[in-house]
């Protein structure tokens, strides 16, 4: 089980790599806003994988507020580009 | 029997993940990369989620799981929906 769990973080960590190179190249400030949303929620998987392989429960804590301020940000992104537009 | 079955469960979250991150990099534009992202937070870290509460037995841990699935379901609806209005209305519309 710990070696299949350390290939799944492995897998998120590759997933996590794509989105960051999405944030190098993308185009509009959209595009590098939804690879930072998948940074977050692959940060989310990775933490709770190893919580698990740790058995440590405080870093499910960790990892649900990772997941509350994914959302914060988008929302202070589109507040920020919305004043700045006008 | 329990462990392979939240084996299967693990790894087609992972799938999910490298699936919507390859989507996220190879799409043309952002309605279809949000498309894309989409599959990744919602199903990935649902299937994920569900493998290790299997693992886990232990309801508290369960209960945690299932609200951090619940918090990113919400925040990535929301975000998404966000992004894509803000991205609307940027475009120049003839």
């Amino acid at each position: 089980m710990t070696e299949l769990f350390l290939l799944s973080a492995l897998g998120l960590m590759l997933s996590l790599f794509l989105g960051l190179l999405r944030v190098l190249l993308g185009p509009g400030v959209g595009d590098r806003m939804l690879a930072t949303q998948l940074i977050g929620t692959a940060g989310v998987g990775i933490l709770l994988l190893l919580s698990m392989l740790l058995n440590q429960p405080a870093l499910l804590d960790v990892a649900l507020l990772l997941a509350l301020l994914a959302a914060v940000a988008a929302a202070a992104f589109t507040g920020q580009q919305k004043t700045h537009h006008d | 029997m329990i462990d392979i079955l939240s084996s299967i469960l693990i790894l087609a979250g992972v799938f999910f993940y490298l699936a919507g991150s390859i989507g996220l990099l190879r799409l043309p534009d952002l309605y279809s990369r949000l498309h894309a992202l989409t599959k990744a937070d919602n199903l990935g870290l649902g299937l994920l989620v569900a493998g290790l509460a299997l693992h886990s037995q232990d309801l508290l841990i369960m209960l945690k799981l299932l609200l951090i699935w619940l918090a990113v379901l919400a925040a990535s609806a929301t975000s998404a929906h966000l992004i894509a209005r803000q991205a609307r209305r940027q475009e120049k519309v003839p």
